[in-house]
């Protein structure tokens, strides 16, 4: 079953191993974000 | 016309006819509120000792004036001197923001003149809510030295201003190392209750969703504090103060937006590691998801949109968004998802008059704001006191307004 956790160990493994996985798909997306907010710095300094 | 009537004429605006109306009914029920107590105003119950006094006037209220201490880190920490003009109405706003706190607490509290008890006659040092005291007490204290200067350029004293104005960089390292803890302490409080909080808002990373958000929170609050001011006090603001200010908004907007979206990540870290995901499907996950994304991937993402097309309406819009997405989350921390297993009759809702008293001192603040706002120099520089040094090209200008307009002359005051 998805959910079904048979120790607290079971539970942590599951967990943390999801938030390795997500901390580096948030770094990515940081990543993007900033390059999304700061994409046009450029040309206003330019201007 | 005759003078008594420029006097009627002049005090019985809209603006004035309301704010009488709220002094007098907050007057009425804080007079209820000393002679019949606690349960003579309020909704509050075992299960609820502490209501909207708590979660509006003092999680909301701090979360909100943490605008003073991200400012003044940008400026003198940071070195973003380009933030400087926005210190000055940001102090104020933490000023008045904790000094409401701690106004509120004065009703919320059921002996309120045994305050001062936790520190000087019996201290609970192991105590989270002992922490947050200490920390808002000392804060007030900086936030009001911080904000003396101010005040002493108006009333023109020059001495002691000068010895204030020396101690800037200490005040502020001590005001931002008390925020981190009390702000973090104030989302602590709660580690204590997960049987009683919904688990989609408890977390063991409550303190730092406490902290990251109030961050966002002030640095919105300084952008809607400026738009009101724009609005309505464009007159006592000086030319360095109007030509940072789209500067101001900008890096401010960025520094928000960045901060929105980080929350948005370590909330959904905080989910991850509970293993909360399937809470989502119910109606207070529907509630959560509308808390944020609403209130928090929205106005991140507008924010974003609005620093790249240099959109500053946008930014205002986002920081209203975001102000509202902070309440929201401290109503549902304290409130809504508080005690979420009890059935809907043991349910609180404040009574009339605690929402009287909540609107009653929001509008002491304005009041006071505005008057400080109006008198002191708060959006421009003294003329006696400058210490904007020109940039290049840039010519220096006197200020807008008529000085002794602003300034009292110093035989009105007595020296």
């Amino acid at each position: 079953m998805e959910n079904a956790f048979y120790t607290l160990h079971d539970f942590f493994v599951f967990t943390k191993g999801s938030a390795y996985i997500l901390m580096g798909v948030i770094l990515l997306g940081i990543l993007g974000f900033w390059l999304f907010i700061t994409g046009r710095d450029e040309e206003t300094f330019i201007k | 016309m005759s003078t008594a009537a420029e006097m009627k004429k002049t005090w019985l605006t809209p603006f004035n006819i309301i704010v009488g109306i709220i002094l007098l009914v907050g007057g009425f029920v804080t007079i209820l509120r000393f002679t019949k107590g606690l349960a003579g105003v309020t909704n509050l119950t075992d299960n609820y000792p502490w209501g909207i006094w708590i979660s509006f006037d003092l999680l909301c209220g701090v979360a909100l004036a943490a605008g003073g201490f991200t400012t003044s880190a940008a400026c003198y920490v940071f070195g973003l001197k380009r933030f400087h003009s926005a210190v000055r109405p940001a102090i104020l706003t933490a000023f008045l923001g904790y000094s409401l706190v701690v106004f509120a607490l004065h009703y919320d509290v059921g002996r309120p003149w045994r305050l001062p008890y936790p520190f000087f006659v019996q201290s609970g040092t192991t105590s989270v809510l002992f922490e947050v005291g200490l920390c808002v007490f000392l804060y007030l204290i900086v936030l009001f030295v911080e904000w003396v200067p101010s005040a002493l350029e108006w009333l023109g004293f020059k001495k002691p201003r000068n010895v204030i104005v020396r101690m800037t960089l200490a005040l502020t390292i001590f005001g931002v190392v008390l925020s981190t803890m009390h702000q973090s302490s104030l989302g602590a409080l709660y580690l204590i209750a997960p049987s009683k909080l919904h688990p989609l808002w408890y977390s063991m990373f409550l303190p730092l969703f406490f902290f990251v958000s109030a961050i966002a929170a002030g640095l919105s609050m300084v952008l809607f504090e400026g738009t009101l001011s724009h609005h309505y006090l464009h007159d006592k603001m000086d030319k360095v103060y109007l030509s940072e200010h789209d500067g101001v908004t900008f890096g401010f907007a960025k520094g928000a937006a960045v901060v929105l979206v980080v929350y948005f990540f370590i909330k959904i870290v905080g989910i991850t590691l509970d293993n909360n995901w399937h809470y989502l499907l119910t109606g207070y996950g529907a509630w959560f998801l509308f808390e944020l994304l609403g209130f928090v991937a929205l106005p991140a993402f507008l924010y974003a949109i609005a620093v790249r097309e240099r959109n500053a309406c946008l930014v205002r819009w986002a920081a209203v968004i975001t102000v509202l997405g902070i309440i929201l989350n401290r109503f549902n921390v304290s409130l809504v998802a508080f005690n979420w297993q009890l059935p809907p009759a043991q349910k609180y809702f404040p009574s009339w008059m605690e929402i009287a008293i909540s609107v009653f001192i929001v509008t002491v603040g304005l009041l006071v704001f505005r008057f400080i706002a109006t008198k002191m120099p708060i959006f421009y520089e003294h003329p006696d006191f400058k210490e904007h040094v020109p940039h290049e090209g840039e010519e220096e200008e006197a200020p807008e307004f008529v000085e002794h307009e602003l300034k009292p002359h110093p035989q009105s005051l007595g020296h």
